[in-house]
């Protein structure tokens, strides 16, 4: 089975957000970056797909600068075969994106292809369905366990209120979600063999943007926490402002 | 600038409220640009009996395709319907409401119709004669203003960021023949439904989330208490803490990883408020936060705070809401 898995380098959620004076963007300078946190399940996910069926194969993708490297290298470690770079602008354009992955991933021919559900940095839980829908792919989104069988991947999704089990046939997309796949630490055997396998560097002309950022802003200040006094009182002042002030009982 | 298009999500011959708020917020823009809003209805047979709830929230036009392969949702039959509707009319955007439907869904209209696509967009207008959309990046540090320059914008709204209103449309109705295969290759197998009357936690118009100050998963039974008395548009959430730690299904997560709900009101009880849990909630209009230390940085984001210990607390407020509720 081949196997394709995206993953995207994001600011760490810990990293302070700074925006350049103009609001024209966000200043990069100390900004530290980490593999999005639903690609590492994704990643995961292609992994133990790949423990199912000897002779499969896992590709790491990515579109991204120089540096994305490190994120391809630490995937490589985890136990992916190979790694391909497709060194272009990032683009909050999703369709932008999806194109470009397509494209490379057409000469793959793969089986199943992983995506996290969403990037850490732009949020917009589009590029796995847009790649599906340009490869023409079963499609299946918000994953938090599946299991292949033959050509047959059986998938758990999470929707309003509980679950839903699909039956999808192969060549499938599949993006995931918080759920069975926890990640696996590097071990050193793997980060040892890491350095053997081959990452591909391609430079990729990413189609203009039709999203065209007009300004970035902070969201407004809350006032700032109003903490009612100890004890019972307390809770009926909490009650009679959530009320009265708030009207949001 | 052409008509706006809300497609509408619906249960059980009813409207979500999300789709409520939505065709609220789509019909005042698309008063303000002069032309007219239609609505998108897909199911079974017997799904466009929804029709006058829509109208009331301001559809002009009511579009209704209905076959048996639709009756299950699909991203392929579906999308080919929407894409043909689309297709058949002229229109500048296509809201989806973000439920799990609609984000499934949106991406592959986009996709298909080649055009741009802005999802979770809390605010909407028109500057300089373009539409112009605000999203939030970095889960919800920043805010980001987006003009699309590819036509029809595709676009999804969460739940509880607009409110519902009623005002009344032209409600006409039209049926579109639909001539579908029944999918292959793809088939939903179960359905399983956890908890109840499926409110999840991110429609919920009230979130009562707990962490690790709620110290063992009995105490949820105070949750669940302080839930019920906020009436049924009430939903429990969770830290990852609690999740990871088996007490809660992830379903409940809020934050990064898990869930991001913008609720009118969000109780964080024994929730430090750690980064990646604020990324889930930032938004929710109005944060009580009860915890026993004054330092927790949940403090930081919330309007009302209480210092206590949650077990001692919990009643109390429940008993105060249950009476308050009483009075009326
Ligand atoms: C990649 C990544 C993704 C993550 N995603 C998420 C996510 O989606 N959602 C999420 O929530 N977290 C997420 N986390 C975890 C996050 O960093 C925190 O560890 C987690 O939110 C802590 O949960 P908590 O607040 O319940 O527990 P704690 O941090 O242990 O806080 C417990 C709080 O309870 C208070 N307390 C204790 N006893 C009482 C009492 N008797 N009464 C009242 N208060 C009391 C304490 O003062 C404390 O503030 C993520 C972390 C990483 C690294
Ligand atoms: N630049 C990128 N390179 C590789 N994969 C990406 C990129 N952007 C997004 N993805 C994948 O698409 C998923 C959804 O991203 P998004 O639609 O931006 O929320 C991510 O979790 C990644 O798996």
């Amino acid at each position: 089975m081949e196997i394709i898995a995206c993953i995207k380098r994001v600011p760490d959620t810990e990293t302070r957000i700074k925006l350049l004076e103009d609001g024209s963007g966000v200043n990069p300078e100390g900004i530290k970056y980490i593999t999005s946190p639903y690609d590492e399940f994704a990643l995961e996910a292609a992994l133990r797909a790949k423990e199912t069926e000897e002779s499969s194969t896992v590709t790491v993708m990515t579109l991204g600068n120089d540096e994305a490297q490190e994120n391809l290298r630490n995937a490589l470690a985890l136990g992916a075969d190979e790694a391909t770079l497709l060194n272009g602008d990032v683009t909050m354009d999703g369709l932008a994106t999806a194109k470009v992955l397509a494209q490379e991933m057409k000469s793959k021919s793969p089986d199943l292809v992983l995506f996290g559900v969403k990037a850490g940095d732009d949020d917009q839980q589009q590029v796995g369905p847009m790649v599906a829908t340009l490869l023409d792919y079963r499609c299946v989104t918000n994953v938090t366990n599946f299991e292949v069988q033959e050509s047959i991947v059986t998938c758990k999704r999470q929707i309003e209120g509980g679950n839903e089990v699909v039956e999808v046939t192969l060549p499938a997309v599949i993006t995931v979600t918080k759920g069975e796949f926890e990640p696996r630490f590097p071990s050193l055997k793997g980060i040892m063999a890491s350095k053997k396998k081959t990452l591909v560097t391609k430079d990729v002309q990413v189609p203009e943007s039709h999203l065209v950022v007009t300004g970035m802003e902070y969201p407004p200040e809350r006032d700032g926490v109003y903490i009612v006094e100890e004890g019972l009182e307390g809770v009926s002042e909490l009650v009679r402002l959530l009320r009265e002030e708030a009207k949001v009982l | 600038m052409s008509n706006l298009m809300v497609f509408v999500d619906h249960r059980d011959g009813s409207v979500s409220n999300v789709t409520r708020e939505i065709l609220s917020a789509a019909s005042s823009l698309a008063k303000e640009l002069g032309v007219a809003l239609h609505a998108l209805v897909l199911g079974d047979s017997g799904a466009g009996d929804c029709s006058g709830q829509l109208a009331e929230y301001g559809a002009d036009k009511i579009l209704v395709a209905e076959h048996p392969a639709l009756s299950t949702y699909l991203s392929e039959s579906h999308g080919e319907v929407v894409v043909s509707a689309v297709e058949s009319g002229d229109y500048s955007a296509i809201i989806f409401p973000a439920t799990a439907k609609g984000k499934d869904l949106a991406p592959r209209v986009a996709a298909s119709l080649d055009t741009a696509m802005a999802s979770d967009v809390s605010h909407l207008e028109i500057a300089e004669e373009n539409l112009e959309a605000t999203r939030a990046l970095y889960g919800g540090k920043v805010l980001v203003r987006l003009r699309f320059t590819a036509f029809p914008a595709v676009i999804t709204i969460r739940p509880n960021v607009f409110s519902a209103k009623k005002t009344s449309g032209i409600g006409q109705v039209t049926n579109i023949d639909v001539t579908l295969p029944m999918p292959e290759g793809y088939k939903v197998k179960e359905i399983e439904t956890l908890g109840r009357k499926n409110l999840d936690v991110s429609e919920a118009h009230t979130v009562v989330s707990g962490g690790r100050g709620l110290k063992d998963p009995a105490n949820w039974r105070l949750l669940e208490d302080l839930r019920d008395s906020l009436g049924l548009e009430a939903a429990l959430g969770a830290s990852r803490a609690v999740v990871d730690a088996g007490w809660r299904p992830h379903g409940e997560q809020v934050g990064q990883t898990g869930k991001t709900v913008a609720p009118r009101l969000y109780f964080a009880v024994g929730i430090s408020g750690a980064v990646q849990h604020l990324a889930g909630m930032r938004t929710a209009q109005i944060i009580v936060a009860i915890n026993k230390d004054a330092d927790a940085p949940i403090f930081g984001v919330a309007d009302y705070g209480v210092v206590g210990d949650a077990m001692e607390i919990l009643p109390v407020l429940t008993e105060k809401i249950a009476e308050l509720n009483s009075e009326e």
